[in-house]
């Protein structure tokens, strides 16, 4: 098991191994969404409160998971680059930063399009997961920000890696946030006791959605941790004989 | 039209899944874009050293 993780680890390995995985995470991840948006848009009842501006939900439960689940990543790897050294680690947390953010983004966004119809408001500042969802956003800036303003990338590797550690406490207050306060956004809908809180027929599609957006979330961070590793090991002899060897490596 | 049209939530509810779309095929072309940039780079520096050699 050991072996196999450290070989893993292995930016040569990893680069050839990820350039196979890709495929077999988009296409699955396609499949799904496509059956989730469309029974999510055309196929499953309206809601008997929200009418049919409940079928946001297909886009933005989804994203606003894989803006949680990319800071878990990123900030994990962070730790493990951190005490383990494990170069492939810092690559995958600095690859993981842009996808967190832009489904950190796409969770506001599409929470605030929804909060319209159903609140009467685009966005209100007291409400605690809003503010914590927006928080995130804000981490994932700085923790890009922070990567790009330090040139040696051993102490950007460091500093952001703490940075990420620290920011999980937000990751848990977005997460609880619902329940712990008093808030406009309506409580856990998946993850609660007794079970879901959706028909079957509604939440196949839902679930589905969540799995392609995931699979698909796996083939992007595999092409960006790749480009990461090409950048990072520009110098070294694998990288040399891949790029100038008749067949590529790209 | 209607079922376009969802009770008059339509434009909510269009413009989330356009804008998830829009944000994902740019994420991915933004990834797309920087691999063959880094690839690209690498590539012209490997060539100018074995020049040089």
């Amino acid at each position: 098991m050991w072996k196999w993780f450290h070989k893993l680890a292995s930016p040569p390995h990893f680069y050839r191994i990820s350039a196979i995985l890709a495929p077999w995470l988009l296409v699955p991840g396609l499949i799904l969404i496509g059956y989730g948006v469309y029974f999510g848009l055309f196929v499953v009842p309206m809601d008997y409160q929200q009418g049919d501006a409940f079928r946001i939900i297909y886009v933005h439960v989804p994203s606003a998971y894989l803006s949680m689940m990319a800071y878990m990543i990123m900030a994990i790897s962070g730790g493990i680059g951190l005490i383990w050294r494990i170069k492939l680690s810092h690559a995958v947390a600095a690859a993981a930063a842009p996808l967190g953010a832009a489904f950190t983004f796409l969770a506001l966004c599409t929470g605030s399009i929804w909060g319209r119809p159903m609140w009467g408001t685009w966005w209100e500042w007291g409400d605690p997961r809003m503010m914590s969802e927006l928080i995130l956003l804000f981490l994932y800036f700085g923790y890009m920000a922070l990567r790009s303003a330090i040139d040696e990338t051993t102490k950007a590797d460091k500093a952001s890696a703490v940075l990420a550690l620290v920011g999980i406490v937000n990751v848990v207050i977005v997460h609880f946030s619902v329940e712990w306060w008093s808030s406009l956004h309506q409580g856990q809908t998946l993850m609660r006791k007794g079970g879901p809180g959706m028909d079957a027929e509604m939440l196949y599609p839902l679930l589905a959605n969540i799995l392609g957006f995931t699979l698909l979330f796996g083939s992007l961070l595999l092409r960006r941790i790749r480009t990461e590793v090409l950048f990072r090991e520009r110098r070294t002899r694998w990288v040399r004989e891949m790029i100038l060897s008749p067949q590529g490596g790209a | 039209m209607d079922g376009f049209a969802m009770g008059g939530y339509g434009a909510y509810v269009w413009s989330c899944f356009a804008l998830t779309f829009v944000i994902i095929v740019f994420s991915d072309w933004r990834a797309r874009l920087r691999q063959k940039r880094v690839y690209r780079d690498i590539e012209v520096r490997l060539k100018a050293l074995e020049d040089r050699e």
